[in-house]
């Protein structure tokens, strides 16, 4: 019992220190919001946007400003002063220019995904049209995708992000600090359980872990409409393994730190390859297929995968499967290597 | 197990090297139960590293030690259940009230105190819902040991329990030991404050780079200077310069009734058995030479004056 006891006290006071923190409240909270917020409303309308296209003065150009703008997607002007019509194409004001002629010539920087969008829809606009309505070559079937906005490939990656830096940066700051303030050789001249202390930072996450997932993904789901399509059960097991796994290897990065600075150093260090490689704002497939099976073993491409095989495919075994049994591999591990390392002294 | 013989502490041998430098190089000594020993040192005398030897914070590289008969990689759960310890400079959880840290301290232990009884062992009752960031240095130091009283250990070690306290936060922290030790509680106590060894202590122990330099009562270790007083002065030149150069020692320990000679800062010491007859010679040769004296005192020995005797340092230089 007295076991019991100390386990749930010391938790209890990782509970207490965490929500003392405004900053850290503020980090772990408040930050991912106002991320998601900031990206979810600047990529929420999917689509191609118009392209701004600049008609020359010419033979005909009045004639062809109408027909230009007869086709959809196209914003047409009459551009008379051609110098300024070359500097909005240079600074990208315009997508395309035309001078009107037998044909007519567009200009354009083909370099730029805007100008060749830009491009096609002038040269359809331009196709004679054949009385009686002749074939098209191929006919345009429009899908409806939700799913497919980039917020919606984004918000699984932020809150993967968010566990393993709250994680990683809770548990690795607490111990440093400990440590270099000295309360920690005070905790070891009485006769606290080790193991209980370690397992206390363990289970104070957890605590957090709720608050923190709920309000993320209650955020994701009511305001920036982000598709849920896993089942409730296999998504708080995701969480909960990310969590308790990213809180091992917190404790690991920060075994031996003596002070803030080195803890904050070393979580960087471990933390930097999971920002870049583990497809948190841009999908990992775009680099070298060579290293994915690699990739996919980083602990937080892993927790990752998981989430968004849950949220936007709906696929609990893909998710259940090989991303799991990489995290809780992670996690056992790196709590394993962080009692047999851990500096007491 | 080694026999319980009466002996709340009991150290032999105690050496602990870090690299070249030998911290401890040494040290016995023994804690009777009941009673209080002081551990006095300058900084850097090894106090702190033997003390923690003796807390099971570090291991010694040689030498034997017993807490209550308990040995140290045998019974460390049992031994830590039974002491009590404050550290030398630990800040406590900043963010954490009163109550909150002697809780969370309390959990540990199979027997805990009640708070309550905690609270008023260490006057901390008006406190309790206080964060200890809000604390003053004396009531941190107190709650320090609340903490480490919480558990009704049988032995105290304190590090240096009232550095850099005030006279009367310090006066208060002495009362709670007093009462530890009116409760029977035994006391291993480091400072490098005269006034707090022999107010506290029943036994002192003085070291100096790592090693025993003396030991005993206070009253015994005082004595065993010979000196009735203890003489300051600082002569100065007819023109009034300070000139403490125009006597050397050997002709000081010529004088009668002088045993020792020291010097400190342009002033002379001199530990004197036979204060009159001293005092006169001193005179008469100071007069000889044409120096004049200012500021001439002389006051009964302390256990400053047997450490400044034994090493020509004062106990708080660093």
């Amino acid at each position: 019992m007295a076991r019991a006891r100390e386990v749930l006290e010391l938790t209890r006071v990782r509970v207490l220190l965490f929500v003392r923190e405004p900053e850290v409240l503020f980090w772990v909270f408040a930050f991912p919001l106002v991320l998601a917020a900031v990206l979810g409303f600047a990529f929420r309308k999917g689509g191609v946007p118009s392209s701004r296209v600049a008609v020359l003065p010419g033979p005909g150009a009045e004639e062809l400003v109408a027909t230009l703008r007869r086709q959809g997607g196209l914003e047409v002007e009459l551009q008379p002063d051609e110098e300024l019509a070359a500097r909005g194409l240079r600074g990208g004001a315009l997508d395309l220019v035309v001078r009107p002629g037998e044909p007519p010539h567009l200009r354009l920087d083909p370099q730029r995904p805007e100008g060749e969008t830009a491009r096609l829809r002038v040269l359809a606009a331009l196709e004679p049209r054949v009385e009686g309505g002749r074939e098209s070559l191929a006919v345009t079937e429009p899908v409806q995708a939700s799913g497919s906005r980039y917020i919606d490939f984004l918000f699984p990656g932020l809150l993967g992000m968010n566990l393993m830096g709250t994680g990683m940066w809770s548990i690795g700051f607490a111990i440093a600090e400990l440590r270099q303030r000295k309360v920690l050789r005070r905790l070891l001249v009485t006769p606290m359980s080790r193991p209980a202390f370690l397992v206390s930072f363990l289970l104070s996450r957890l605590v957090f872990l709720v608050i923190e997932v709920a309000v993320l993904t209650s955020f994701g789901a009511w305001v920036l409409d982000v598709p849920f399509r896993g089942t409730w059960p296999a998504f708080a097991l995701v969480a909960l393994v990310g969590a308790v796994s990213f809180a091992g290897l917190g404790l690991f990065v920060t075994a031996r730190v003596r002070t803030i600075q080195g803890a904050s150093g070393m979580l960087n260090l471990a933390m930097m390859p999971m920002w870049l490689g583990s497809g948190v704002f841009f999908s990992y497939e775009r680099f070298p297929e060579l290293l994915h099976p690699l990739l996919r073993l980083i602990p937080l491409t892993a927790l990752n995968d998981a989430l968004r095989a849950l949220m936007l495919d709906g696929d609990v075994r893909a998710a259940l499967g090989a991303p799991l049994l990489i995290l809780v591999a992670w996690g056992a591990l790196s709590f394993g290597a962080a009692l047999k390392l851990f500096r007491w002294e | 197990m080694a026999a319980d013989d009466g002996m709340a502490v009991r150290a032999r041998g105690l050496v602990k090297r870090y690299g070249a430098l030998v911290a401890v190089d040494g040290v016995d000594l023994e804690v009777e139960r009941g009673t209080c020993l002081g551990l006095l040192g300058p900084n850097g005398a090894g106090k702190t590293t033997t003390i923690e030897m003796l807390e099971g914070l570090k291991r010694p590289d040689l030498g034997q030690i017993t807490i209550l008969g308990l040995e140290w990689g045998r019974s460390d759960r049992l031994i830590r259940e039974r002491i009590g310890v404050q550290l030398q400079e630990t800040d406590l959880l900043a963010k954490l009230t009163v109550t909150e840290t002697l809780r969370l301290f309390g959990s540990f232990y199979r027997a805990p105190r009640g708070l309550a009884e905690v609270l008023d062992l260490v006057g901390l009752e008006e406190k309790r819902g206080a964060r200890v960031d809000a604390l003053s240095g004396g009531q941190k130091q107190r709650l320090a040991l609340g903490c480490a009283l919480v558990n009704r250990p049988e032995v105290l070690f304190l590090d240096e329990p009232t550095t850099g306290l005030d006279p009367q936060a310090r006066r208060h922290v002495w009362e709670v030991i007093d009462q530890f030790k009116e409760q029977g509680g035994s006391v291993l106590l480091t400072t490098h404050y005269m006034e707090e060894a022999e107010r506290l202590s029943d036994r002192v122990v003085i070291v100096d780079h790592g090693r025993v330099i003396a030991q005993g009562t206070p009253k015994a270790v005082i004595d065993a200077l010979g000196a009735e007083h203890i003489v300051e002065l600082r002569p100065h030149a007819a023109d009034g310069q300070p000139a403490p150069e125009l006597v050397d020692d050997d002709t000081l320990r010529l004088l009668p009734g002088v045993r020792e000679v020291s010097r400190d800062d342009g002033a002379i010491r001199l530990a004197v058995s036979d204060t009159q007859a001293a005092l006169g010679a001193l005179l008469g040769l100071l007069r000889e030479r044409g120096l004049v004296v200012e500021d001439l005192r002389t006051h009964r020995p302390t256990l400053e004056d047997v450490f400044v005797a034994l090493t020509g340092k004062h106990l708080r230089d660093g």
